[in-house]
């Protein structure tokens, strides 16, 4: 069973169409006893680093998805989700993040802020989790963006303009991607698969 | 590099799609959840359903099938029309929408874009400008090209960028239904003067004109309705022949 984080931010309808479509049994968790019946969580957003990591940390949510993830079972963010795996923010500075990934988010640099739109991610490090991405396309729409402190846990990058940014972080069991699998077409759908048997 | 989108708009209204040549004449040309789906299978990088006369009654129709689409959708969509304040959008987001397009009420109360980029991101505000005019001179209309403002276009773009909108979708008045090319000198002024994508729409009348937005434009997409809508073309015919040229496109 796949929970998936319900903490009142964004839209989780799309990912759950999503699971849907591709047949995979998933349930919203907001409680303990929610997330020990799951092998398997993703934890989603769109927002803000502030209000959501608030949110998380008022429920309990943050410190439960820190037991999750030292389990050993696979944990993915998507978005907002991802960049909340790890210290902290330049969106929300003084405030800490979940914290499972050094390293902090940036504001992005690059010629168009957001990043919106399909662009191609290239593998660096092999991720038993999501597979290889192969060089497909995969959908951003987002304005900041994750730097891992340790170079390895820098997944896969994407050519944002004039500068390669790191799209997909993590390390083991927990892995964060700035995309949307949900909105990514096949590709998308395909990870999402992957991740559910992984 | 960020591929170049093709998106094909449908303009629904009653829950089925319509599209009229200048805004007007409007005819039915089928339902919108089996026109999304086979778009997408022809390659459409995302979708753009505008609702076209946004009247209150037709209100929980547009908001059924947003929830409809959005379950066979897996490629991004826009929903505008009649969007005038925080609850609307939220009530088209929660359905399943991934951006709110606003037009006239942003027009009429530009807070409304801060109040919305506030609550969920700029990521998910889309400003629809109506243009009328060419490059600089453009003016902004609204009631869906009715009404004709003395606001500029450009400063309309910069003032809404500051407000925190995070996309443009800039929309030829002139160009519209007319099948002549995009208006390239208007979307090439509008870049010039904002950071976020400017997504060009009104005027395609075949695959070339978007190779020709693309290749002399700095346009992150391009959208149409009727040549999608006739059977003239696919999106993945118009981004092979983007690939042809040499256009960074997602096939």
């Amino acid at each position: 069973m796949i929970g998936v984080v319900d903490y009142g931010a964004g839209n989780l309808q799309s990912l759950g169409n999503a699971l849907d479509h591709l047949g995979l049994a998933w349930t919203l968790i907001d409680s303990g006893d929610a997330f020990e019946r799951c092998d398997r969580v993703i934890l989603p957003g769109v927002g803000h680093f502030r209000s959501a990591m608030e949110t998380l940390m008022r429920s309990g949510q943050s410190e439960r998805v820190t037991l999750f993830a030292q389990s050993g079972k696979p944990l993915l963010g998507i978005c907002l989700g991802a960049q909340l795996l790890l210290e902290s923010s330049e969106e929300a500075p003084g405030l800490a993040g979940i914290g499972l990934i050094p390293g902090c988010v940036k504001r992005l640099t690059c010629e168009t802020v957001p990043h919106m739109g399909w662009n191609r991610v290239r593998s660096g490090q092999p991720s038993a989790m999501i597979g290889d991405l192969g060089g497909a396309h995969f959908y951003f729409a987002h304005s900041y963006v994750c730097e891992p402190t340790i170079s390895e846990q820098r997944l896969a990058v994407t050519d944002c303009g004039t500068l390669d940014v790191c799209v997909v972080v993590g390390c083991d069991n927990v892995v964060g991607v700035q995309f949307h699998p949900e909105k990514s077409g096949d590709a998308g759908l395909g990870l999402l698969e992957r991740f559910a048997r992984c | 590099m960020l591929a170049k989108r093709i998106i094909p708009c449908l303009d629904v209204r009653g829950g089925r799609v319509v599209k009229g040549v200048a805004f007007k004449n409007l005819r039915d040309a089928g339902d919108p959840v089996e026109r999304a789906k086979a778009y997408m299978d022809g390659g459409a990088d995302e979708l753009c359903f505008l609702d076209v006369t946004a009247s209150i009654e037709d209100r929980p129709l547009l908001i059924e099938l947003v929830r409809k689409l959005s379950k066979v959708l897996f490629i991004p969509f826009t929903v505008g029309g009649g969007v005038k304040c925080v609850d609307d959008a939220k009530e088209l987001l929660r359905a399943g929408a991934d951006k709110i397009g606003i037009n006239t009420a942003a027009v009429q109360r530009p807070a409304l874009i801060e109040e919305l980029a506030g609550q969920f991101g700029n990521q998910c505000v889309v400003l629809s400008i109506d243009a009328l005019g060419q490059g600089r001179d453009a003016k902004v209309t609204t009631h869906g090209g009715r009404e004709v403002t003395d606001r500029n276009v450009c400063d309309w773009a910069s003032e809404a960028v500051a407000l925190g909108v995070g996309e443009i979708l800039l929309n030829s008045v002139d160009s519209d239904g007319a099948r002549s090319g995009f208006a390239m000198e208007l979307v090439e002024s509008v870049i010039d003067v904002v950071p976020v994508p400017v997504i060009a729409s009104g005027g395609a009348g075949s695959a070339a004109d978007f190779v020709e937005l693309f290749t002399q434009t700095r346009a992150h997409a391009g959208l149409a309705a009727s040549i999608f809508h006739d059977g003239s073309t696919t999106p993945n015919y118009v981004k092979k022949l983007l690939q042809n040229e040499g256009v960074e496109v997602r096939l």
